[in-house]
């Protein structure tokens, strides 16, 4: 396949950044979109060029490193598929393809491709876990949990923290990250106790990470590689509205 | 959160302002009647009113914020972006909202106080009605404006469920079939009278 691309290049943080094309020629159908950068990587080394520097670790869709927007796609056309697990037999021979970073004033560029997702881990720390005392393994099946309950909490648990949704979201919202954690904690029953102050603790957070607000359109579902539900949206709302209104005081571990 | 609320303290007011308008097909006394009925209520007129427009107020004022929001959360637009599920509704509700907003003024000057129509008359709504939509340029305008109520109806109705997180969850969570209906019955049933009358009703 002989493809153009039009990629986002960026020397630095501070630096301008501008779309600069490259022909990507004889590229095997059977590539990744990763591997295909990497062999148009390898052209730009041999060609004493700097490499297009682009996020990636396990390339097998679970690690949620990789990401950027090909074509104005969060990941690209497939659906329910990270940047890596998207092959170039989803393009034909001749495309012209678009590859931009996630843009969003919390995820900013640290060079061409690659953003800085940390405000996602500040969203986790400020209470996307379950405190629990350490001690011996406890027993499989010991904790019996609904098997309705099990699914939603496993399928929001699918969460990678790629960043997609913030990606495709006109608003740059970043409430189905933050939905998702909240989902799968706060079905679980270890996630109980603190589940209301979690609700409040990430939302809040998630507010002051600079993220747009969330209006509904519905592209972050799409374009989440997990297919992850804007159901789990509704619910962190709803256990964000309990914890503002009944304000319900749960022991708090940090401050007893 | 205050979005929503207010949105669907509207959406009550909407569907009640549809059905009574609906009674100008059961002719002038029932309509003039319920129009008197109304009026004759005296202080939950007003009341209502006043609910109405803190709500516009505050569904406002949220607006801006959010579009504020979104600028700054996104200074860099990407070169290129798709959208891929979202609706026309949910992509217009901003503007939407404005032209129903400007919208909302010249309906009040024009049927409530009478200020832009020509031979109002403040205890007969039928005639007023039936006078104002034989024009056409004015019937076209309420058709417009209602067109686009349908549309931010569609989403806004649908999303302020969400946002309050009173849905059930569902399979294809992008599917609004109840919305959907509600919006289609309030874009109808404005829409049909001007356009009712603009054809000659009542013959």
């Amino acid at each position: 396949m002989n493809l153009t691309l039009r990629v986002w290049r960026q020397s630095a943080p501070d630096a301008r950044g501008s779309i600069v094309n490259y022909e990507a020629n004889d590229i095997s159908p059977d590539m990744s979109f990763l591997e295909m950068l990497d062999v148009v990587n390898e052209r730009l080394t041999e060609r004493g060029e700097i490499p297009i520097a682009f996020d990636h670790d396990c390339r097998e869709g679970i690690c949620g490193s990789c990401g950027v927007m090909i074509n104005g796609a969060a990941h690209g056309p497939m659906r329910g598929t990270a940047t890596c697990q998207l092959h170039m037999r989803s393009f034909t021979d001749g495309d012209t393809i678009t590859v931009e970073p996630w843009r969003a004033r919390a995820f900013p560029v640290i060079k061409d491709l690659c953003v800085d997702r940390s405000a996602f881990d500040r969203i986790i720390a400020a209470g996307g876990y379950v405190s629990a005392n350490t001690g011996g393994a406890r027993d499989a099946n010991e904790i019996l949990i609904p098997k309705e309950n099990v699914d939603t909490a496993m399928d929001a648990a699918a969460c990678i923290g790629c960043g997609a949704c913030v990606a495709a979201c006109p608003n740059a919202s970043a409430s189905l990250f933050t939905a998702a954690k909240i989902t799968h904690l706060g079905l679980l029953p270890q996630g109980q106790p603190e589940r209301y102050r979690r609700a409040l603790r990430m939302v809040t957070r998630m507010d002051l990470e600079s993220f747009g607000g969330c209006t509904l359109f519905g592209e972050c579902q799409d374009a989440c590689p997990k297919e992850i539900s804007i159901d789990t949206i509704a619910r962190m709302n709803r256990d964000y509205l309990k914890a503002v209104m009944i304000a319900k005081a749960e022991p708090d571990s940090t401050t007893a | 959160m205050v979005m929503a609320v207010t949105g669907i303290i509207m959406i009550g007011f909407v569907v009640g302002h549809v059905l009574g308008n609906l009674l100008v097909f059961r002719g002038p006394e029932k309509l003039n009647s319920y129009a008197a009925f109304l009026r004759g209520t005296g202080g939950a007129l007003w009341l209502a009113r006043l609910v109405l427009l803190a709500s516009v107020i505050m569904h406002v004022v949220a607006a801006v914020q959010l579009t504020r929001l979104q600028r700054k959360a996104r200074p860099i637009g990407y070169d290129r972006q798709e959208p891929q599920v979202s609706t026309l509704a949910a992509r217009t509700i901003r503007w939407g909202g404005l032209l129903i907003f400007f919208f909302v003024i010249l309906h009040i000057l024009h049927f409530t106080t009478g200020t832009l129509h020509p031979t109002f008359n403040h205890t007969d709504v039928y005639a007023n009605m039936i006078s104002a939509f034989r024009v056409p340029w004015i019937a076209a305008l309420y058709v417009v404006a209602m067109a686009a109520l349908g549309l931010h109806l569609y989403h806004g109705m649908w999303s302020s469920v969400r946002t309050l997180g009173m849905n059930r969850a569902s399979r294809d969570p992008l599917k609004r079939r109840a919305a959907a209906l509600l919006a289609a019955v309030v874009w109808l049933g404005f829409t049909i009278i001007p356009v009712a009358i603009l054809a000659g009703f009542p013959s």
